[in-house]
């Protein structure tokens, strides 16, 4: 009878086991973040290293998205550029688009004369003035040929291509494609090259916050020491080294965050410039929502992975005695 | 409740360290609770410790806490709600008469106040045994007296004491069971009269 008056009192008292627990790794939790909050210039400073590290192929990576975006939208569109002779007419280039115009492969053809090109030249390239010294307008006629769909794969276009360049009146005549081609493989090496650079700088994450870990280890040695002497198990006495490593990599995801839209903001009002000049709808990209979470996660995950490694090496080194 | 003795060096730091697992025997062995403390893994060390009050003539307490934090860590240590490390913790505090100090901070008590807190927080959490070294190493002989009172305290309602000092004098004040070591080795024991250990 006793016992069984004794035990749902025993239950009732103490909330739950996992509750307290949660309680608990709320309040370390809170508690790293408030320690932080009160040296507020060191945080800060530690902080923007780590924004610094991790925004710099955070950045690159945006950019080269919007980069990809770019040549996204050439790849369905080969085109080919006919360079005409100079000392071609008029007549003769109307009469070599309708010739060019019966042609099954061709699609549409743009033809920029002479003028169009230099006044294009000379709104856009800055070098307007450069070209009014010259006696003469040097340069040629352009038609811009678009092929058919089925015609635009490499080895079709190629066979274009060949076709064209027997062209009596043409100059020079290139596949834009080709360089499309080049510049997927520039873009591949950027990437690998980013990919390089972001691992190299999570490395520098985890040593700076390792090694913001291990001098907070130090500031708080005798705080360990009777912690553990009370009883404190090893998980209870990283746990705040752990959260205060989690909050480093979150600012610093943050600060990276702020930077890399800070430099998109600034970049925006040239670029936009720019893509004015090619008539491009290109609109660049600001960090969206996956990038933003794959930056922010991975900086604290970063951040909660030097904590773990630095207080792992340093906390056995702390015995009471 | 039993006083240890014996001079400087004789041991009396390194078997209270052996208690609490602060060192490990290289021979022997340590017993307590009936428990061979040289089988107890690295892992289960914290838990032993937690049976474990420990006295330190330096007091051992947190100089940025205060009162009431510093006495609360063994209970916040193994997870107690808040509400009862609140009770327990007042409880400890009232026990040591410093329960209108809780708020204040270690540094601004004198030298017997932080001696108790340090006391407080031993028991705070109702260990079976606990430890003092030295506890009143630091004190005039009446705070010396006035610790030494508290402790037959908490021996009345049935705490383990172990209590290394040197001070012969209060030692045969408190009419206890008395361990001497010397280089090592127990070399006297006198259950001086109504000895509870």
């Amino acid at each position: 009878m006793k016992a069984d008056a004794q035990k749902p009192a025993r239950k009732s008292s103490p909330p739950s086991r996992t509750h307290i627990w949660l309680l608990r790794h709320l309040q370390v939790a809170l508690a790293s973040l408030g320690r932080l909050t009160r040296s507020p210039i060191g945080t800060l400073m530690t902080a923007t290293v780590l924004g610094i590290a991790v925004s710099l192929p955070a950045g690159m990576w945006v950019m080269l998205d919007n980069v990809k975006q770019i040549s996204g939208n050439w790849d369905g569109g080969a085109s080919l550029s006919m360079f005409l002779k100079a000392e071609a007419n008029e007549q003769q280039i109307d009469g070599l688009i309708d010739k060019l115009k019966l042609m099954p492969e061709i699609q549409q053809i743009n033809y920029l004369t002479r003028d169009d090109a230099l006044v294009e030249f000379q709104q856009f390239s800055g070098l307007g003035q450069a070209l009014e010294i010259l006696q003469e307008n040097p340069l040629p006629a352009v038609l811009i040929i678009t092929p058919t769909q089925q015609h635009s794969t490499p080895s079709q276009a190629d066979l274009l291509l060949k076709k064209l360049k027997q062209e009596p009146l043409a100059d020079m005549t290139q596949l834009d494609m080709e360089w499309v081609e080049r510049f997927h493989a520039i873009t591949e090496i950027a990437i690998r090259a980013v990919m390089v650079l972001a691992s190299v700088l999570s490395l520098a994450v985890l040593l700076i916050i390792g090694n913001t870990i291990r001098l907070e280890i130090q500031n708080r040695h005798d705080e360990i020491e009777i912690t553990k002497l009370v009883g404190a198990t090893n998980s209870f006495i990283r746990r705040p080294f752990l959260y205060t490593g989690f909050w480093y990599g979150l600012l610093g995801g943050l600060i990276a965050w702020f930077l890399v839209t800070l430099s998109l903001w600034l970049l925006s009002g040239p670029i936009e410039k720019l893509t004015g000049l090619y008539q491009s709808q290109f609109r660049l990209d600001v960090l969206d929502l996956p990038t933003t979470m794959v930056v922010l996660l991975g900086s604290a995950f970063l951040g909660l992975a030097g904590a773990r490694i630095a207080v792992g090496r340093h906390l056995r080194a702390i015995e009471p005695e | 409740m039993a006083f240890l003795t014996g001079h400087s060096g004789a041991g009396k730091s390194t078997l209270l360290k052996l208690i609490g697992l602060l060192e490990h025997a290289t021979r022997g062995q340590v017993m307590v609770d009936g428990r061979n403390l040289g089988k107890v893994k690295s892992r289960e060390i914290p838990y032993h410790r937690r049976k474990i009050g420990m006295i330190f003539q330096d007091h051992r307490l947190l100089h940025d806490r205060t009162v009431f934090d510093n006495v609360a860590m063994p209970l916040i240590v193994s997870g107690a709600s808040r509400a009862e490390t609140g009770r327990r913790v007042r409880a400890a505090l009232d026990k040591v008469s410093l329960l209108n100090k809780e708020k204040a901070y270690p540094i601004t008590l004198s030298g017997g106040e932080q001696q108790r807190v340090g006391i407080a927080r031993a028991v705070v959490s109702k260990p079976p045994v606990v430890v003092a070294d030295e506890p009143t190493g630091n004190l005039d002989p009446e705070l010396s007296k006035e610790i030494m009172d508290l402790f037959s305290q908490f021996n009345q309602v049935g705490v383990t004491l172990l209590i290394a000092t040197h001070d012969i004098d209060l030692v045969n004040q408190m009419n206890q069971r008395v361990l001497t070591l010397g280089s090592g080795q127990l070399i006297h024991d006198s259950v001086n009269l109504q000895g509870t250990f």
